[in-house]
This record gives C-alpha cells, sequence and structure tokens, in this order.
C-alpha cells in the first residue's frame, strides 16, 4: 500500500466546559461589563490584578477588591508575526506584560501595534472595551498604545 | 456596581489532522465493506481488533490480516444514565464491550433492541448494520448489537471463541 492510500482527515476534538467563577474572578469579571477593572489587595500592601482568590504569601482568603486604572506601562513584550485562529488578534500583535497604573504586578493580555518597532518597554498604553461587553476578559479586547503627549 | 458573573463557558477545542496508518487504514476499509477485521500476532496468536499494526504484549509487528465475525459476546457493560451534550441517543441505554468472534480483545459499541435490565456479561449479540449504501470508514457502520438466541458464553469462554462462534 502506499503512503497516499492511506486513509487521514481532520477532526475536532471539544471539551465544552461550563465554569463557575467563584467570589473574586465573578465580580473581576462583572466590573469589565462597566469598563473597569478590580484588583485584589495582598496582605503585604500588594495591588494584584487579576484579583485571586488567595493571598499568594500568607494564602489567606482575599475579599477587599479594589479599582485600578485602564491604562499602564508595558513591562515586557513579545511580537507575534503569524497570530493563530485561536489568539485574541487576527492580525500581527504583541504579548504584552502591562503594569496597570495602580497595581503593583503586571498582567498578560495583547496589545495591538502597527508594527513591532512601535513597541517598546515603558511604553504607555489603555485598554480597548468591547462594544457588547459579555462578562469575559474579552471584553477588554486588547491594549493600545498612547500617543505620546507633545 | 454590576453583578458579579458566577458561571462562564470556557470550551477547549482541539484540532487534529487524523493520519490513520496502516493497519487502521485496512480495518477501515473493510468496516466500509461491511467485515469487522483484525490482525493476529506471529507469536502469541491473539487476534486484536481494531488492529493498531503490532501486538501490544509481544512488542512485534502483525501482518496476518483475520476477518472477524460481526456475532459477539458482551464481555462488559454499563448502562448510561446521564446524558452527555450533543449526543443524539437518549439515555438510559446500554454501552458495552462486546468480543467479536475470532477476536480475543473487545471494542466498545452500543447495545440496542434489548431491555436494559436483561443485559448481562456472558450475553450473545450480533451487529445491526446500517443500509449498505451508507456505508463509510467508520464503526458507525453498525447502529447497535442486539442480543441473539444462543446460550450465554462462560466468563473463562469470554474472548476465545473462533470466527465460527459458539457452539456451547
Amino acid at each position: 500500500m502506499s503512503a497516499s492510500d492511506t486513509l487521514e482527515k481532520p477532526f475536532e476534538l471539544g471539551f465544552t466546559y461550563t465554569r463557575s467563577t467563584g467570589p473574586v474572578i465573578g465580580r473581576f469579571l462583572g466590573a469589565l461589563k462597566e469598563q473597569r477593572l478590580l484588583a485584589a489587595r495582598g496582605s503585604d500592601g500588594r495591588v494584584l490584578v487579576p484579583p485571586p482568590e488567595f493571598d499568594p504569601v500568607t494564602a489567606e482568603r482575599l475579599e477587599e477588591l479594589v479599582e485600578v486604572s485602564g491604562e499602564g506601562v508595558v513591562l515586557s513584550w513579545c511580537w507575534v508575526h503569524e497570530p493563530r485562529a485561536s489568539h485574541p488578534l487576527q492580525e500581527p500583535f504583541a504579548w504584552v506584560m502591562v503594569t496597570l497604573d495602580g497595581a503593583d504586578v503586571p498582567m498578560i493580555h495583547c496589545l495591538r501595534a502597527p508594527h513591532a518597532g512601535s513597541v517598546q518597554s515603558g511604553a504607555r498604553v489603555r485598554a480597548c472595551w468591547a462594544e457588547q461587553p459579555q462578562g469575559r476578559i474579552t471584553d477588554l479586547c486588547c491594549f493600545e498604545l498612547v500617543e505620546k503627549q507633545v | 456596581m454590576s453583578e458579579p458573573v458566577t458561571i462562564m463557558e470556557a470550551p477547549v477545542y482541539l484540532q487534529y489532522h487524523f493520519t490513520a496508518g496502516r493497519a487502521s487504514t485496512r480495518f477501515l476499509q473493510r468496516l466500509k465493506e461491511g467485515v469487522l477485521s483484525g490482525q493476529r500476532c506471529p507469536r502469541c496468536s491473539q487476534v486484536y481488533i481494531p488492529p493498531r499494526g503490532s501486538c501490544p504484549a509481544c512488542g512485534i509487528a502483525t501482518e496476518e490480516e483475520v476477518a472477524l465475525s460481526d456475532k459477539g459476546t458482551v464481555q462488559s457493560f454499563t448502562i448510561v444514565h446521564i446524558p452527555i451534550p450533543g449526543n443524539p441517543i437518549k439515555p438510559p441505554y446500554v454501552v458495552a464491550n462486546i468480543v467479536a468472534d475470532g477476536a480475543n480483545i473487545s471494542f466498545i459499541h452500543l447495545l440496542g433492541d434489548c431491555e436494559n435490565s436483561d443485559v448481562r456479561i456472558g450475553q450473545r449479540v450480533e451487529a445491526v448494520w446500517r443500509p449498505r449504501e451508507e456505508w463509510t470508514w467508520a464503526m458507525e457502520n453498525i447502529l447497535f448489537f442486539r442480543p441473539i438466541d444462543e446460550p450465554d458464553v462462560p466468563v473463562e469462554r469470554i474472548g476465545t471463541l473462533p470466527v465460527t462462534g459458539w457452539e456451547g
């Protein structure tokens, strides 16, 4: 039998999970609908976003949430030349670690930018919001570069 | 203040490109012709369905193709009561490990045309095939297995019957 006789076909395996969000992420996602970003205040005073349910130092339950800005600074980034179907943007973009104003740790999200050369660590970025919020992380569609003030 | 989100959909989709390989391709082509087939190990003589091109016990290649019967024996079964999203079959239904006559290992398929409470280990069954014009490269060519009027196979004989079946 030649190799060309071998049967082959694409197929998709789907795990159609529905999951509960829990008390902290549930509030975080709910606030996204209003274009607000909620963070948790840790036992060491650090403001953590997205908010974890438990303190990373003491493992105590975290319940106090504070709002942080939708603007921040790029800590680190990685340019994606060829986005895949599962990526949040279907044009070349950057994965970025953004430290939002008011937060003490960076969060990972995507950055829409004209080209790789336009991104640098230290760049200021702001959140872009979906027109029809659904209470998902994708309500924050991406970040975009803030034009430098002249 | 917005309401918290309590539930979110978080599906995971894995995209595969499946290549059957020689043994599975041959199995599926025979299946399209309405024949269940396996492969016999040249060392231990065990017959495997579906064939994978090697013997998992001896670790050597299997070449010899063996045509099997579409009659078999229930080796094990479970009654499914919980609906699975996207599954058109309505519970409760029976999923069974069936050993085709001539094979030494079971495959999983549905039982039908039976009372669920009557299903038992050792029960004799036969394939109910779809209409010939619908046959393709898939086990779904067989709709399900249904009981036949033959005496049960003792547990110790399950998986050892010749392709000619159960004379007991």
